[in-house]
């Protein structure tokens, strides 16, 4: 017997002692499974371009893709607002699978509630669930404002939000001037990125419909779905404090989805304030920092008579010149000395670093504007992006995509699969090596297949903690990547040495 | 006995206070899931398997939830499509912990998120095409694939695809095992009724499909393993006891499991339920029309461990029974030992549990070997029959909970303070937040197996560290009072 109480093995362990071995074995008689030979031949066959050409002629089926459902992103972008409660009609798992993913990401509460519609509601319509769910809500949470966003289950039977919420507001459920943003968010269209868009525009009709604007001197800038919000926006925060900048987040999750450990639980953390969300119609513009998942939110500031900068989250040297020019350009305000000094840090770090970097071989996979951000760092780095996927492309990103490839050398090798799932890339990998891949924790299993070394940047990051609490942002956040990639180029380079190499150097 | 009676008294003022929070229609309706437990009854004294209330944070998860997640998920030689739009099967994929040996993508497929990804023109045109040529892909993707379950989301119901007749077909076709399962997400009041379904799917697609007139060498000492979902590997964890006692595991399930494994049920001479409620109905099946009796049995902490041990071999010849007797005292050093080292520092640490399955009464057991008092527990999809079933392991006076909200387990959590929460990842941020010790109970906070005399020592390390971490007394500034 391997267990004690002096030295308890946890799975990790025990299952690698013989007498699980053992049992594993007996087990198999047992299973009918395949001959060991028969897999790994199978198994080395999925790694040949015969295999690839197979996996990539899939039409129907989809195997580990990079994107979640819409209604993920609403809850996200609801809750960027101080009060509110990101309330969800339709099927009550739905919601208990958005907190969830996001508790495992954030390591926080998630606040978030469901109408719980079922059989009877499928066929009479949810109004009844929306009347007594508002009530409920209101009455318990007590909440500022309710955003409610939809399942794909209300969708397909139509459902009508606006006149739903009209009449529980009619039926005495909530205030008649409660506010009750909403925005349909069908998980068959599109993915997470589209329903945060979806939900932020719902919300500043709510805030901005009816009223006049007068220009001020103050700008907006929202973050998109972004799994580092809680540092980026803080970082953003600090950068617009530095150029002595007034703004206002739209949406800001910073202090929801970090709160502290001290004894209470606060349900209602953070958020922008609802006075602040309405003045920020008079904003001179927005600033996007993810375009691609905003586009539908741009084009209504443009139509309240905003300026709409979008950007793509701005990763590294040029991405934050870019940042700070907008800032720049938007506010008339100039870019101070500090920040020039944080540049030059940045540049410089990347100078120490750069004979490490060039002409590193990259996979890519993640949502469209974290991939323009993170292309962009790596060709400013001298590194060269091979693969990389986007399954939740759009037209508009492939445009944009292709024209950062096209501008720069490190660039030309790089090649572009949209709506492609990390099934392909796994194929990409095995016939294609490169030496890093980039993405959420779901790239674990590939690193693991192919053997290819992952850096931890995207969303979800479910694996390994406390990443959210660094920003990508900015140029400090431009040196977090540039340290999470380094750090797995040299953790690899050391690993490499392990069977008798020479080239263990104490100093890199 | 005074001690007992307060807080019997305080626990009714609680629900009371809790109740007078809700408008009055949904307090009326919440006042039948909240009860205080009186010995003697025969069951909790509170109503179960009802619909959540619109609005409030139920815990609760759907039908697919229970389908796919539970039960289908983990049975490791199918490739399990989440049928329908992206989001359920990302959200559902590979958070469970339901451990299997194999080469994933290969001959393993349960840590694969596989969809049909449904866009606007499937759910306008309907999806059964798509679900036939996503089967022929299958087919040359996973060459080693043994079947394919249909794990229908919420729109597969709604707009009338007949995925029944897809399966029929595609199983001539290529004769792979196609199973389809109607566990839409609004199907129910909760995960449970997607178990249900899920064990209706087994017997009409696996056992009526399979030929049980071949040959089989069988033994007297034949068992299934069965509604364990190898958690942090607690099946095996279980089998090994099983197996030591001189009993055969000829299938287990559906942790780990082959389509293969999962045939074997009318193959044993007693089928051993873990999880009594996701899987009674196959079980009750498997006994009516194959004549296979099935036991329950509680492999949480030596009491249980040993108590289980001797119901199971009584079923057995005495050779059984004495091996019985040798599992028991050869594990009885390490009990002894995690014992004296871990008690000393939980006794008498108050327990509150908000679990799914069995768990809000399997677990306690384990929790009292090591001298700790559950004082409050409650089912998220319990039915009558867990309820009855919990009265034999709670004591006077416990406080329980049916369904319960977050805004509920907040306000008691708040006025009990308990020395440890066991409950799920939804739950435990924001009792870390308030300062009080928390651990998983559902994925056993990434650590386990739990089950077996392995995961007791397991168990009670996690228990301490939680409880005893230092960081519980820097929650407070030094410079406020």
């Amino acid at each position: 017997m391997a267990q004690s109480a002096e030295k308890v093995l946890d799975h990790s362990a025990l299952f690698q002692t013989p007498e699980y071995k053992e049992l594993f074995e007996r087990k198999r008689a047992f299973e009918h499974t395949v001959p060991v030979d028969e897999v790994k031949k199978t198994c080395d066959w999925t790694k040949t371009w015969e295999y690839r050409e197979i996996n990539f002629s899939r039409e129907a089926l989809t195997i580990n893709p990079a994107k979640a459902c819409q209604p993920l992103g609403a809850v996200m972008a609801a809750a960027g607002f101080e009060g509110t409660l990101p309330y969800v009609h339709g099927s009550q798992g739905c919601v208990a699978y958005f907190r969830s993913h996001f508790n495992r990401h954030f390591k926080e509460p998630v606040s978030a509630v469901s109408d719980s519609m079922t059989e009877d509601a499928a066929v009479f319509g949810g109004l009844t669930n929306m009347v007594d769910g508002l009530a409920n809500a209101y009455a318990l949470y007590k909440p500022k404002m309710i955003a409610v966003s939809t399942t794909c289950m209300a969708e397909v039977i139509g459902d009508d939000l606006d006149a739903f919420i009209k009449t529980a507001k009619d039926k005495g459920s909530i205030p008649k001037d409660f506010p009750v943003p909403f925005a349909h968010t069908p998980s068959f269209v599109g993915s997470h990125v589209t329903g945060y868009d979806n939900m932020l525009k719902g919300c500043l009709t709510h805030f901005w419909e009816g009223k006049e604007r007068k220009e001020s001197t103050s700008i907006n800038i929202n973050g998109g779905f972004d799994g580092y919000c809680v540092a980026n926006t803080r970082e953003l925060k600090r950068l617009l404090a530095e150029m002595d900048v007034e703004y206002t987040v739209l949406s800001d999750t910073s202090d929801v989805y970090d709160t502290p450990t001290n004894g209470e639980f606060n349900m209602f953390a953070g958020g922008t304030r609802y006075d602040d969300a309405v003045n920020a119609l008079h904003a001179k513009g927005t600033i996007f920092m993810q375009g691609i998942s905003a586009a539908k939110s741009a084009e209504y500031v443009e139509k309240v008579g905003q300026k709409a900068v979008s950007l793509h989250c701005p990763i590294g040297v040029a991405g934050t010149d870019a940042f700070l020019m907008a800032v720049s350009e938007l506010t008339g305000k100039p870019i101070p000395a500090s920040l020039e000094l944080e540049r030059g840090r940045l540049v410089d770090a990347i100078a120490d670093s750069q004979a490490y970097l060039h002409g590193k071989k990259f996979a890519l996979f993640g949502d469209p504007d974290m991939l323009l951000g993170l292309t962009g760092f790596l060709l400013e780095l001298g590194a060269e992006p091979v693969h990389i996927v986007c399954t939740n492309s759009t037209k508009d990103f492939v445009e944009k995509m292709e024209k950062l490839l096209a501008a720069s050398p490190f660039g030309q090798g790089a090649k572009l699969w949209p709506g492609k799932d990390l099934w392909h890339m796994r194929s990409l990998l095995a016939t294609e090596p490169v030496d890093f891949l980039i993405g959420s924790s779901h790239g674990k299993y590939l690193e693991r297949d192919i053997g290819t070394p992952l850096i931890r940047i995207g969303f979800p990051i479910f694996d390994r903690h406390h990443h959210h609490r660094f920003p990508i942002w900015g140029y400090q956040g431009g040196l977090n990547v540039l340290v999470k990639i380094l750090d797995k180029i040299f953790d690899t380079l050391d690993a490499s040495t392990v069977e008798g190499s020479p080239s263990f150097d104490l100093v890199r | 006995m005074s001690a007992v009676i307060d807080d019997k008294t305080r626990n009714r003022a609680l629900i009371n206070e809790v109740l007078a929070t809700y408008p009055e229609k949904a307090g009326k309706k919440r006042a039948k899931h909240l009860n205080v437990y009186e010995e003697g009854k025969p069951d909790c004294g509170v109503k179960s398997n009802i619909k959540s209330l619109p609005g409030v944070m139920t815990i609760r998860g759907c039908a697919y939830a229970g389908s796919k997640g539970v039960v289908w998920g983990p049975i490791k030689d199918m490739v399990h499509v989440s049928h329908g739009p992206v989001g359920c099967g990302q959200y559902s994929w590979a958070t469970r912990r339901n451990y299997a040996n194999g080469t994933a993508g290969v001959d393993s497929f349960a840590a694969l998120q596989v969809t049909s990804d449904f866009q606007e023109k499937d759910i306008v045109f309907g999806g059964d095409k798509k679900l036939d040529k996503l089967i022929d892909e299958i087919k040359t993707v996973f060459p080693l694939a043994k079947g394919v379950s249909v794990q229908s989301e919420c729109p597969i119901g709604l707009i009338g695809d007949d995925i029944e007749a897809v399966a029929k077909k595609k199983h001539k076709e290529t004769g792979l095992s196609v199973v389809p399962v109607r566990c839409e997400g609004f199907r129910g009041v909760s995960q449970s009724l997607g178990h249900h379904i899920a064990n209706d799917a087994i017997r009409d697609w696996v056992f009526d499909k399979a030929d049980y007139e071949a040959p089989f060498e069988s033994t007297s000492y034949d068992v299934v393993l069965m509604a364990d979902y190898n958690i942090g590997g607690d099946a095996w964890a279980s089998r090994i006891l099983l197996e030591e006692m001189g009993l055969r595991v000829i299938g287990q399930g559906t942790g780990d499991a082959t389509l293969k494994e999962i045939e074997m049920m009318p193959r044993a001479k007693v089928l051993l339920l873990h999880c009594y409620r996701s899987m009674n109905y196959i079980a009750r099946h498997v006994e009516e029309k194959y004549g296979v009796p099935w036991m329950e049995y509680n492999f949480f902490g030596p009491t249980k461990i040993a108590e289980s041990l001797r119901k199971i071999a009584a079923l057995f010849d005495d050779t059984i029974k004495a091996n019985a007797e040798k599992v028991i005292a050869k594990h009885e050093q390490l009990c002894a030992d995690v014992i004296a080292k871990y008690k000393p520092r939980l006794e008498g640490k108050k327990v509150m549990l908000y679990v799914g399955g069995l768990r809000p009464r399997h677990v306690i057991g384990a929790y009292e070997d090591l001298g700790m008092d559950v004082v409050g527990t409650g089912y998220e999809f319990g039915h009558g029959d867990d309820y009855q079933r919990t009265t034999g392991y709670i004591k006077d006076g416990t406080l329980i909970y049916d369904d319960a909200s977050g805004f509920e387990l907040e306000k008691f959590a708040e006025k009990i303070r308990p020395d440890l929460i066991g409950s799920g990842v939804k739950e435990k941020y924001i009792f870390q937040k308030m300062g009080i010790p928390f651990r998983q109970m559902h994925s056993w906070d990434y650590s386990g197996p739990y089950h077996g005399y392995d995961g007791f020592a397991i168990f009670a390390r996690d228990m301490d560290m939680a409880i005893n971490s230092p960081v519980w007394s820097l929650t407070k500034a030094p410079w406020k009072k």
